[in-house]
């Protein structure tokens, strides 16, 4: 089953890193994969987007026409592509900056309001943690099991292993709590 | 063991050249490749090769020249403007007869152009690269698994026919991440037969030691030993199709998955996915339905650029239509629509 994803946001948010976490979890998991950034002169403050696919099967192009989830960290990267999801598809919306917005009723919205729940599992800076949690909980493309312990792999990885307790309280508070 | 990680093509590509025994890397960025040099930057210290950024690409390229010289397996990269600089020093490697791999992660656009994925630079790379009768064989990947795959056969290429060898990648492949398996770590022992000596003073065939009389017919021997050897390419259900689709690197995968759409509507399309463009797999055209009603170049150009490789290969024996997406990965629907309209007589044949 194919399932096509586009994270969005602005510059500095954590949007690719985002998308390379799905893709690892993706990967752990066995399944097939692309990522593929928007690239450039992108810079911080500016919008910064990414598209994973997965699936059980050989994946062609790695870019999408239509989407099944759309990570929306900020108003302008979620009226770019609210439009392209498919109905019954999944928008997770940044609450805490993105407000008092009506959305397609054909739709599946998440409200996670990132940053009160990022700080309230004392992790500040993990709002994409909480993301991918909420993500996970709605969308089942994926194990909370599996994600934490990708994303802890991959942190591991990157020589912040320092970082991995509160990730993985971050990914669990947003999974619980939206 | 093998190995089994995220990467992207850049990176791939990169690490796919130090497993095959490159130590020595000389160029400059530009996007999309860039990743190449900031992954080099530090892995090649790293495994104890030499990173070097040069001043320009032609600069790089002469590097690469003399580092081959000495033995080495060696790598430039480049896109765009950057990739037109690189004549020069390719029709050089020909000419000196040495070893060496070179990539285009190519880019949107003629003069500057843009950084946006484009597959516009086939002509250039496969038919041009160089003045005075240069000829290297081309290889298209069309995954970042491919990509590190051909990168290791571009150095048993590159030494077995004494040759630069070009990959001719594009930025939606260079960009993209994908789950990879890398092969062993392999080092490389400078001491090369090809390799200068103390007192060497010219390769045998080398001109201009020699005359064209006889470097001539040893370029001529090379080229028909690669045409005849190093065809190579993909075939996807052609013996029995109605229409075949030619294409390479990120527009082949997308034909792969219309051959699928199509075939499940009972549109009998097939697929030749080009792995070498030079030399052009003409054997792979022996194999299609005789009763083929047309080919269809789908690539991202604007003049359809592997279309004359295609009617020479069938000496222009079957109809050649296109469906070329310029600056957006090609749509598998538009390919299945096309063939449709193939079929039935209303596509425009080029």
């Amino acid at each position: 089953m194919l399932k096509e994803i586009i994270c969005a946001g602005f510059g500095g948010q954590g949007i690719i890193t985002t998308g390379i976490l799905i893709s690892y979890c993706a990967f752990e998991t066995g399944s097939q994969f692309t990522w593929y950034p928007s690239y450039g002169s992108e810079m911080r403050g500016g919008t910064a987007n990414c598209t994973i696919k997965v699936s059980d099967e050989e994946i062609a192009s790695p870019l999408a026409k239509e989407i099944d989830i759309l990570v929306g960290m900020s108003g302008p990267a979620i009226d770019k592509f609210v439009g392209s999801i498919r109905p019954g598809g999944y928008l997770f919306v940044n609450s805490s900056l993105v407000k008092d917005k009506t959305y397609r009723d054909d739709i599946n919205v998440v409200m996670v309001d990132t940053e009160a729940l990022a700080k309230e599992a004392d992790n500040p800076k993990g709002a994409n943690m909480v993301m991918i949690g909420a993500l996970v909980k709605h969308t089942g493309i994926m194990s909370l099991e599996g994600t934490g312990a990708a994303i802890e792999k991959y942190f591991t990885e990157h020589g912040k292993a320092k970082f991995n307790e509160a990730n993985q309280r971050a990914l669990k508070i947003g999974y619980v709590k939206c | 063991m093998a190995e089994r990680v995220v990467m992207k093509g850049n990176e791939a590509l990169a690490e796919a050249a130090l497993r095959a025994g490159c130590r020595f890397f000389a160029g400059y960025p530009i996007t999309p490749q860039t990743e190449v040099l900031e992954y080099l930057s530090w892995r090649m210290p790293e495994i104890g090769g030499q990173f070097i950024q040069t001043e320009d690409e032609l600069t790089g390229l002469h590097m690469l020249m003399g580092a081959s010289h000495a033995g080495a397996r060696v790598l430039s990269t480049s896109a765009g403007p950057g990739w037109a600089l690189f004549h020069e020093g390719l029709s050089y490697l020909c000419g000196c007869n040495v070893p060496a791999v070179v990539a285009d992660v190519a880019r949107l656009g003629g003069a500057c152009g843009g950084i946006s994925a484009s597959q516009g630079d086939y002509e250039e790379v496969v038919h041009g690269g160089g003045n005075g009768d240069s000829q290297y064989i081309v290889l298209t990947p069309a995954s970042v698994q491919e990509e590190v795959d051909l990168v290791q056969e571009a150095y048993v290429l590159a030494e077995k026919y004494m040759n630069p060898v070009v990959i001719l990648t594009d930025a939606i492949i260079g960009q993209m991440m994908e789950g990879v398996e890398l092969p062993d770590i392999k080092d490389h022992c400078l001491d090369q037969e090809w390799a200068y000596k103390p007192g060497m003073r010219k390769q045998a065939a080398g001109w201009p030691s020699t005359g064209y009389d006889v470097y001539g017919p040893y370029l001529l021997n090379k080229w028909a030993a690669m045409e005849a050897d190093e065809q190579r390419w993909e075939s996807i259900q052609v013996a029995d199709a109605d229409v075949v689709a030619v294409a390479y690197g990120i527009s082949s995968r997308v034909c792969k998955e219309a051959v699928k759409k199509a075939r499940a509507k009972g549109v009998k399309l097939g697929l030749i996915r080009m792995i070498t463009a030079w030399p052009f797999p003409k054997k792979a055209f022996a194999e299609v339905n005789p009763a083929v009603k047309g080919l269809l170049s789908v690539e991202m150009s604007l003049k359809g650029q592997v279309v004359p490789d295609i009617k020479l290969a069938t000496e222009c024996k079957i109809p050649v239509y296109t469906y070329l997406s310029v600056d957006v990965v090609p749509d598998s629907d538009v390919v299945v629509e096309t063939a449709e309209a193939i079929i039935a007589g209303t596509a425009k044949e080029v």
